[in-house]
């Protein structure tokens, strides 16, 4: 399986260090709102068998995160993104 | 017809008619509109669920419903290796009851599973570790549990043949469970199917769950692609699929898959006669009887649905085989192959009720559900039959996560790829 790293071009994914999904949200109450939305974002995972977009970090190479979108039946990447980008699009009001 | 029971009587006479007798071991089953309890998920723990529910439990008519074949998912996909050489206290005494029912599996099912009690040795290579191998063999006796700590002139008499001059990684010693082994896996399947088959358990195969239906926050049966079967009770063993299965329910699992591979070389003649686990990576290796050797090391790391995995983990197992044993480099691998395991969030399992009422779990085995077979059927049976959990498998609660009662073996946190 090959990442093409915005930086640094298709990269082995030896290169990289996987941390799972990235569509979670940590909640930003600092504790103070329901446990729930802390056990969602902790433990509760999609596990989609399909398309899933999982974060990336190329510790070997550019040391950026990375937003893969992948499918998790064949392992063919269908999208790679920065995930500073997609952390800040997530951050402006729509 | 064939015969109803296996001995050595049976094997006699079948040899004198040229083999011509034997009968198939289980019958194909049509699926009936009803029955009382169906398990979702024909593998190793779903046939064992069956088995004992039928044969301790009254529960009236069972079915599995298995979307491939018997045999072809995780069961048949593992290194056969059997052990129960736990700490925690939520873990140690599940992992040796199941222990103690391999133990009496083949004269229970009347089959031959070639259970093999040739111990397990995990290697320690650090001062540390071997403080962390006595620490577990502790715990182990304190759970009644046989370990023994070897020096290293003990390791070097049992297995001569390891590399005792590496630098990086020095062997030191080991923790090893002589009760632990290994277990031909398609003669579990097998021998399960066809002992829950002889107790009027309904086997059918080639039937994939495509929706449980639900009336009022309770189940009442699974849709299929072949038609709806009711159930009064519905039992999901489904291994990496689980997330799947459950989200037909509504239910979110604290669940991630992830294929690990595993790997057999050519036979060879006999070398290894027991299980070796290098410690200062993750690889571990035994030898069929039939000459190959069988190991495997890590998950691949990251979450994935091809029973396939990728080069360097391939490339990483076999760094941890040649540190351990140089010998191995001149082997040829004759076939590898992978399976989805569910990891779960502490690397522990999930036996338990769900929210929706008549719908029950167990998932979550992440790579140890092989060994865990015979006893995750019993407490899986003692649940969907009592409605209660099995005393040994009262800690592998759904809500654990929120309650923060998780049992984490290695103590890693939540991150399934590192379990």
């Amino acid at each position: 399986m090959r990442i093409n790293c915005p930086y640094c071009g298709e990269r082995g994914s030896e290169e990289f260090a996987y941390h799972g999904d990235a569509t979670v949200t940590r909640p930003r109450d600092g504790g103070a709102g329901p446990n729930a939305a802390w056990i969602d974002y902790v433990y509760l995972r999609e596990n989609p068998s399909g398309l899933h977009r999982e974060l990336w970090y190329h510790a070997s190479g550019c040391q950026s995160w990375l937003v893969v979108t992948r499918d998790l039946r064949t392992h063919a990447i269908a999208r790679v993104e920065l995930a500073r980008s997609v952390a800040l699009a997530r951050m402006e009001p729509s | 017809m064939g015969f109803s029971r296996y001995s050595i009587f049976s094997v006699i006479a079948e040899a004198l008619r040229g083999h011509s007798g034997w009968g198939p071991a289980w019958r194909d089953a049509i699926p009936a509109p009803k029955y009382d309890v169906v398990s979702v998920g024909g593998g190793g723990h779903g046939l064992a669920a069956a088995y004992y529910l039928a044969r301790h439990h009254a529960v009236g008519r069972i079915a599995v419903v298995e979307k491939g074949w018997i045999g072809g998912g995780n069961v048949g996909r593992n290194t056969t290796i059997v052990r129960s050489n736990y700490m925690l206290p939520g873990n140690a005494p599940f992992y040796e009851w199941s222990m103690k029912l391999w133990e009496g599996l083949e004269q229970d099912i009347n089959y031959n599973a070639m259970v093999s009690q040739r111990g397990v040795l995990n290697l320690c290579h650090t001062d540390a570790q071997r403080d962390a191998y006595a620490r577990r063999g502790n715990s182990m006796r304190l759970h009644g549990i046989d370990s023994e700590l070897l020096d290293l002139a003990a390791v070097k008499k049992m297995v001569p043949y390891l590399d005792y001059k590496n630098a990086r990684f020095p062997i030191q010693g080991g923790l090893l469970q002589k009760r632990g082994g290994t277990v031909r896996h398609d003669a579990v399947a097998w021998g399960y199917a066809r002992a829950a088959d002889r107790l009027g358990v309904d086997i059918i195969q080639n039937c994939e769950v495509t929706g449980i239906r639900q009336q009022a926050g309770r189940v009442l049966g699974v849709e299929t692609t072949r038609g709806f079967i009711g159930a009064g009770k519905v039992g999901l063993a489904c291994a990496g699929h689980s997330s799947q299965v459950a989200a037909m329910a509504g239910l979110r699992l604290p669940i991630e898959s992830h294929a690990l591979q595993a790997f057999v070389t050519e036979g060879l003649q006999p070398l290894i006669d027991n299980v070796i686990t290098f410690g200062a990576g993750h690889f571990y290796i035994s030898q069929s009887d039939k000459g190959g050797l069988v190991f495997g090391g890590d998950i691949d790391g990251y979450n994935s649905y091809a029973q396939r995995g990728n080069l360097p983990t391939i490339e990483d197992v076999c760094e941890g085989g040649m540190a351990l044993m140089p010998m191995l480099g001149r082997q040829r691998l004759l076939r590898h192959w992978g399976g989805i395991m569910d990891m779960s969030m502490d690397g522990s399992p999930i036996i338990d009720k769900t929210p929706v009422q008549g719908l029950y779990l167990n998932a979550g085995w992440c790579y140890g559900g092989f060994k865990a077979t015979p006893a995750s059927g019993w407490c899986f049976a003692h649940l969907l039959a009592r409605d209660e959990p099995h005393e040994v498998a009262a800690a592998y609660r759904l809500d654990r996560f929120a309650a923060g009662y998780v049992i984490d073996e290695k103590g890693v946190g939540a991150q399934p790829n590192l379990h």
